[in-house]
């Protein structure tokens, strides 16, 4: 199974880079951005096939590495198989 | 008197950590006796007297500053020896680590201005309660700061505990400071004042060598007069704390 975690920066947390890209793109004309918000995302191939126990480690993964959960949000999104398109848990 | 060579000192080695030498030589030119160098894969810290996360840039910094080497094998007992109440100070990176570990409160987000800042800066040692700091108490130190993610963040009910507790340890003496940390934090301690986390490099100055002088400071009482040394002075306090 396929698992991809998309870490943000919590709203009112300094983002500096989002910061910079959002003056940068300003000043190449693109006016209309108002915001930015960065991130990363890391994606698992995980030996599991219940998506609810994949998302339960996955989100345990989240709270003990994958995310600082003072600064940072996370969401988790499954795809069983390459074939169906992604699915929110 | 203190026997400072009695002190038994380990500093935790990490890939990507590059002042882990640099602390040891600190520290045996101050006690006299070399502290043990503890690679992060072994299971054994042993019982030192003070534990120093030293500073790096530990497993690159994939992922978040210190993020990886808060979860390496060693720091299980590194957490052991925290809750033992055992002393210990983290430098830089190592401040980092120490707060992904949650021994201390907070987050050390990218600086402000997104720039890699090296160079010497002077801190105020505000914390005037507390062991580790006895012989700076209220001394404004110069020392390198040498970081791209210094700009110390929590949330105003923390900022106040730390506060009330007296457990901001040094503020950055000057307006503005170099990274946006929040209430010019610079170091902070644990609530029973014997983790110590600082992003300067105490183990930069510790011979007049290092020249420098003051980088200034209006307020507060200045060290010995040689700022080569401040590190060193700072060192000799949380040593002689911890044994």
């Amino acid at each position: 199974m396929r698992i991809t975690i998309t870490i943000t920066h919590k709203t009112g947390v300094l983002d500096p880079e989002a910061q910079a890209i959002t003056t940068a793109l300003n000043n190449l004309g693109y006016s209309e951005v108002k915001g930015v918000v960065t991130g990363k995302s890391i994606t698992l191939d995980v030996d599991e096939t219940d998506v609810s126990r994949a998302t339960q480690k996955v989100a345990k993964m989240c709270e003990t590495l994958l995310v600082n959960t003072i600064i940072e949000d996370y969401t988790i999104s499954i795809n069983k198989t390459k074939k169906t398109g992604k699915r929110n848990a | 008197m203190l026997n400072l060579k009695q002190a038994d000192i380990a500093i935790v080695s990490f890939p990507g950590a590059n002042c882990d030498r640099d602390i040891q030589v600190a520290c045996h030119s101050i006690t006299g006796k070399p502290p043990r160098l503890v690679w992060h894969k072994h299971a054994e810290l042993g019982r030192p007297d003070l534990v120093i996360l030293p500073g790096g840039f530990t497993f690159g910094d994939y992922l978040r500053q210190g993020a990886i080497a808060a979860h390496s094998p060693i720091m299980d007992e590194v957490r052991e020896h925290a809750w033992r109440g055992g002393y210990i100070l983290g430098i830089c990176n190592g401040f980092q680590i120490l707060l992904e570990m949650g021994l201390l409160e907070g987050v050390l987000l990218p600086n402000k201005h997104l720039r890699f800042i090296c160079r010497d800066i002077a801190i105020t040692a505000v914390s005037t309660d507390n062991p580790m700091l006895s012989d700076v108490a209220g001394m404004t130190l110069t020392l390198p700061i040498a970081h791209i993610a210094g700009n110390y963040f929590t949330d105003p009910d923390t900022l106040a505990r730390l506060h009330d507790k007296e457990q901001i340890a040094f503020t950055y003496t000057h307006s503005p400071n170099p990274n946006g940390s929040l209430a010019d934090i610079a170091g902070i301690l644990s609530e029973n004042k014997r983790i110590l986390g600082l992003m300067p490099h105490p183990e930069r100055k510790i011979d007049s060598i290092h020249g420098g002088g003051h980088a200034g400071g209006h307020s507060g009482r200045h060290s010995s007069g040689h700022g080569g040394r401040d590190g060193r002075v700072l060192l000799k306090s949380v040593i002689a704390a911890a044994i």
